[in-house]
């Protein structure tokens, strides 16, 4: 049965559907909150700050993160800044602008209204950090600084030195802490979301796992949030925080959610290359580097082998033996181009034979011509911790030699299909941030990811929320003693106890990396019909390995980390098939989705507006079943869909 | 290269807890100390031991997760970086290697080298935020903020909250962690409205969790990953002196 | 208010700084006193008998005695607590901080030199002096006058151990005033990133005038006893 899709996006201008929507969706009494508990799975800028709304609202929330404590969710490894329509650099911007940028840069496969929203509530997400006392950048005269971001004319990103998404969070963060010294939220720390349970079609609430004592809980609810961010960890290698990944999605996707667009994966251009085998995660290297930064690599093949030979130094290459090919390429945007074009030109050259490194994956990013501009010491101020990191990683100093770059896996567009209320196909379900579709479309630009998770969390889901359970008022506390607790609780059992019992000849981390492997192989930056028709076979066959040759050591009811990561790997090895599926489907180029069948002659993204102008929802069959596939069709009113031009 | 590591090994929080010795073999001087550890888990779980079970998550230095008190130092020998930011090329090739939990009478541990920090946690639970509404606030830059001030708040913010000074101090004591928070809302006029409440809250709730006296010694800063200065601590006793004279 | 004093960290911490403060400003003075004993007998016992057992001097006496007792027994009692802190089990490897100074870390130690200096001083001089006032004596067991000071001094250094004790005594002094001075300011709130250098410049210089000026009394007194000569030209 495919799903009936209602997006819910209310009729009128754009300008006016959200205030419209706002006035028609029905609210809770005071009274009525107090009697209502909602779970929010997670605790980055979304989940913590509809977390600390939801419960300043009054309603009894349930907060889950599996860290140590809500404050290290991976949000906080945003560096560069967060978007904002506020114009105050009166560089034009406005909300409009914003708006169009987003679905732009998104190459226009997001939802209009979802994005107009967004731009919307940008500015009321400014006002109220500085309020919790976000300490942003600031100019002499006191009030607060921009810079430039990537797939942007104006200047809208503000910013905390390198570490924004650090400062949004403990922002939200303080507002949940403040909520939880109120009682209105309560923490539950260390501990991991393994399903969803639903009963009579509605979301009723989570079967967690203490992961300090093996516990497996049950926890009710009137509505459960989903704010547990992308999947990129599907790749094993990315930017993504090393505990961070897809399986509360997921165990959604399989009790019956739409997953949206799984195959839209953002490959960041500025990372630092893979060195080895070794390696268990990428570092990235914020996009704010690319306002001064130039990216290069030589225009001499000799250049390049004398380079990685280590007979010549990056430093001693001539001005016009350089290939500066982002300038070359969009001298409109430049360096600044969005993320997905930089990252395909990157490989666009290595794939050429320019690269830079002993692998051959590497371009420069050059601050020569910045330092000679602006001095030494203005580059430090600006960029002094981003250097020290890098030259900490690779022994290299940045301030004498370029640093060296190759885009990686950083963030996933797609996510749990939600309507304009943010709510899933599942009723009481609700998806936020990362963790849903609905804003970015195939790309999404630099700083818009915590302008999403805070919009979302702060100034959307508090009041959507209300039009669904108004309907609850009547209804009593969830009751965890239910058959259908009891079926998710003994599922989850089973799956851990099998686990466990496999002793196989293979470690979680070995198939991970195998699996990252076949992913950024086939389902990586570029893709083809034949590569993800690999994919999805090599990807079957390993989960079938997995099952019956994984070994997991320690036992179910203690601290074991072994357990927690198969439990992640199991549905990772179900979500990259997913991924690859709906990346074969998707026969066109969009965004950070490009089919090497689909492009134009200068080698750009080819979209067919034609035939894939829509949101592809899958539903669950079963393990190894096909999805079934629905399609949203994506209609612009307010916008024309043009191909999307940097050069001018 | 190759090192011999001397690991703390503890079952859970009740057990008593002793050093194992391992050795790694052939390691990449561009391994980070815990791809290090990934490695010789991995080769543990190939022999159907258990793991030894780390704190860790960003790896970038941010995410203020992972801890490990490597031969007597927090965060390991560095300056200003986090355990996830050293890389073996730090050490001597053949080197033995002490690999210890936080040692602090609030930071419990619960396996190995996990110790359970939620003492931090409830510190900023009892008064370190602003008390204000989603969505009545004024516009950003309805209030301007000298670029000093903004900047010296910035410098506390930074905090990641690893426990890296509690752990260090012998004293136990968390005055730079709470000092940070305090300082960094004092220092903007969003935050100084309830200054004082504040400081005493938080303050006696660190006082309340088991945390030590300060005596300055100034280990914290210098094990700080991210570089706070013992001068968010004066910052904090003016605060907190000051509004108990006012009482 | 009167609690937090006791109850709050913070608060123990002051009472330490002031207590701590007010010992330092009398060391200051008592050194400033000593420093007389070489230029001129005379003038030193005067300002002896000027501190002999008036009222005001026993008044003084008392509120020292209060003001050590206090800052030894918070000492102790923080340090219990610090302890306790810690933990049961305590690290295997430790090692000094960059930046950190070994007598910070140790202050409990030094200040129980101190005081152990401090009961040999007072045996040496108080209990020869005011406290002999106090009992009504004219004279005590050396045969001295109690208000004497001067030939007491010269009496207690012609002998090397004592010099030897003293001059260790201070230096446990002059290690727990480089901390402790510009400690007692920060636990007070006074300092900054631009102070830190200052003060604990200033903790140095007050260190060592503290130091300086006790040691040059009692290595004074000693070499006239070795180099009478010596006596000569300073008294």
């Amino acid at each position: 049965m495919a799903f009936k899709l209602d997006s819910k996006i209310p009729a009128g201008e754009l300008a006016q559907k959200w205030s419209n929507h706002k006035a028609a969706i029905k609210v809770v009494s005071p009274a009525n909150k107090r009697k209502l508990d909602i779970i929010v799975v997670g605790t980055g800028l979304g989940g913590a700050s509809a977390a600390a709304s939801l419960g300043e609202l009054g309603y009894n929330v349930k907060v889950f993160c599996i860290q140590d404590s809500p404050r290290r969710a991976h949000s906080i490894a945003a560096q560069g800044g967060i978007n904002a329509a506020k114009n105050y650099q009166n560089d034009n911007d406005s909300v409009y602008r914003l708006f169009y940028d987003t679905i732009k840069g998104g190459d226009y496969r997001a939802r209009e209204a979802n994005v107009y929203r967004l731009a919307e509530v940008s500015n009321l997400i400014i006002d109220q950090c500085v309020a919790q006392g976000v300490p942003f950048a600031r100019e002499y005269g006191g009030l607060l600084a921009n810079r430039s971001f990537g797939g942007a004319q104006v200047s809208r990103t503000f910013y905390a030195r390198g570490q924004t998404g650090q400062q949004l969070l403990l922002g939200a963060y303080a507002a949940l802490n403040k909520e939880i010294a109120a009682g209105s939220v309560k923490s539950y720390t260390r501990h991991e979301m393994l399903d969803i349970v639903i009963e009579d079609g509605e979301a009723k609430g989570i079967i967690a796992r203490n992961l300090v004592t093996g516990e497996i809980e049950r926890h009710g609810a009137h509505a459960v949030v989903i704010a547990t961010g992308g999947y990129g960890n599907v790749f094993f290698l990315s930017t993504n925080a090393m505990a961070s990944n897809g399986s509360a999605a997921f165990q959604c996707y399989r009790k019956g959610a739409g997953f949206a667009n799984p195959c839209f994966t953002q490959i960041h251009p500025t990372c630092i290359p893979v060195h080895g085998t070794q390696q268990s995660k990428l570092t990235l290297m914020s996009e704010s580097l690319r306002n001064d930064g130039r990216i290069w690599v030589p225009k001499k093949l000799e250049d390049v082998e004398a380079l990685r030979k280590g007979t010549l130094k990056p430093s001693q290459i001539a001005e016009e033996d350089r290939d500066y090919y982002l300038e070359r390429r969009y001298p409109a945007f430049g360096n600044l181009v969005p993320r997905d074009v930089a990252s395909r030109a990157a490989k666009e050259r290595c794939d050429a034979g320019y690269g830079v490194n002993e692998t051959g994956l590497a371009v420069f990013l050059d601050f020569k011509t910045a330092i000679e501009r602006l001095g030494k010491d203005v580059i430090k101020q600006r960029y002094g911790n981003l250097f020290d990191m890098y030259k900490e990683i690779t022994d290299v100093n940045p301030y004498d030699e370029p640093m060296q770059i190759f885009p990686a896996v950083h963030y996933t567009m797609g996510g749990i299909w939600v309507d304009y209320n943010l709510m899933t196909t599942i009723p009481g379900l609700y998806a936020i941030g990362e963790a849903n579709f609905s804003d970015h479309g195939a790309n999404r630009l630099g700083a818009s990811a915590l302008m999403q998770g805070l919009a979302d969390g702060y100034f959307v889901l508090p009041y959507t929320i209300g039009d669904y359970l108004s309907k609850k008022i009547q209804a009593p506390k969830v009751a965890t003693d239910t058959p259908a607790f009891d079926e998710a609780e003994k599922a989850v059992k089973e799956k851990i106890e099998k686990l466990l019992s496999i002793n196989g000849t293979q470690s979680v981390d070995d198939i991970h990396k195998r699996l990252g492997l076949i992913m950024w192989d086939n389902v990586g930056m570029a893709r083809t019909k034949e590569s993800l028709e690999k994919a999805i076979v090599e990807i079957q066959a390993l989960r079938k390995e997995f099952w019956s040759d994984v070994k997991v050591v320690g036992t179910a009811n203690s601290f074991n980390v072994e357990l927690e990561k198969a439990l992640r790997l199991v549905d990772f090895l179900e979500l990259g098939e997913l991924m690859a599926r709906d990346a074969l489907n998707r026969e066109e180029s969009c965004g950070g989705h490009f089919r090497s069948e689909h492009q134009t002659e200068e080698g750009e993204a080819l979209r067919h507006d034609d035939k894939f102008a829509y949101a592809s929802v899958w539903e669950y069959k079963g393990e190894n079943e096909v999805p079934e596939l629905t399609k949203e069709p994506l209609d612009y009113e307010f916008t024309h869909r043009a191909q999307r031009n940097y050069k001018d | 290269m190759n090192f011999t590591l001397k690991i703390w090994r503890q079952k859970d929080a009740q057990s008593k807890g002793a050093f194992k010795e391992y050795k790694v073999e052939n390691v990449s001087s561009d391994t980070s100390f815990l791809e290090m550890l990934d490695i010789l888990n991995n080769d543990l779980v190939h022999k159907g031991e258990e793991p030894v079970a780390f704190d860790h998550d960003c790896r970038e230095g941010i995410c203020g997760m992972c801890s490990l008190h490597i031969d007597g130092h927090a965060h390991g020998p560095s300056q200003a970086v986090t355990t996830c930011q050293i890389y073996m090329r730090q050490f001597k090739d053949g080197a033995t290697i002490t690999i210890e939990p936080w040692r602090s009478a609030a930071f419990p541990v619960i396996k190995d080298l996990v110790v359970n920090r939620s003492a931090y946690d409830q510190i900023l639970q009892a008064g370190g935020f602003v008390s204000v509404r989603t969505n009545s606030v004024p516009d950003g830059n309805a209030i301007p903020i000298p670029k000093a001030d903004a900047d010296e708040s910035m410098d506390a913010a930074a905090c990641v909250g690893c426990g890296a000074c509690a752990a260090t101090c012998k004293n136990g004591s968390a005055m730079l962690f709470v000092a940070a928070r305090v300082s960094s809302l004092a220092k903007l006029p969003q935050g100084r409205v309830e200054g004082a409440r504040r400081a005493k809250a938080m303050v006696a709730k660190m006082d309340e969790l088991g945390f030590g006296n300060c005596t300055n010694t100034g280990a914290c800063q210098a094990e700080c990953p991210k570089q706070i200065s013992i001068a968010h601590i004066a910052r904090l006793n003016r605060e907190f002196l000051a509004a108990k004279l006012k009482d | 208010m009167g609690c937090f004093l006791t109850n709050s960290s913070l608060g123990r911490k002051l009472v330490m700084s002031i207590s701590g403060c007010f010992l330092v400003l009398f060391i200051l003075f008592h050194m400033s006193m000593n420093v007389v004993a070489i230029f001129s007998a005379e003038a030193y016992n005067m300002i002896c008998g000027f501190l002999g057992a008036s009222w005001y001097a026993l008044a003084g006496t008392a509120v020292l005695a209060l003001g050590v007792f206090v800052h030894f027994a918070y000492a102790f009692w923080l340090t219990w607590q610090n302890r306790k802190a810690r933990g049961n089990v305590r690290y295997a490897v430790t090692v000094t901080e960059k930046g950190v100074s070994w007598a910070s870390k140790n202050m409990l130690l030094l200040g129980v030199i101190v005081i152990l200096g401090l009961a040999l001083h007072l045996s040496h001089f108080w209990a020869k002096m005011q406290l002999v006032e106090l009992l009504g004596h004219h004279e005590n067991n050396l045969g001295l006058e109690p208000t004497d000071g001067a030939a007491l001094i010269k009496y207690t250094f012609s002998q090397w151990y004592n010099v030897l004790l003293y001059l260790v005594w201070f230096a446990a002094l002059w290690l727990h005033l480089t901390h402790g001075v510009w400690s007692m300011l920060q636990t007070a709130g006074w300092a900054n990133d631009t102070w830190y250098p200052r003060l604990k410049c200033i903790s140095g210089i007050v260190a060592t005038l503290i130091f300086g000026g006790f040691a040059v009394v009692v290595v004074w007194f000693y070499l006239q006893t070795v180099c009478p000569c010596l006596a000569a030209c300073g008294a």
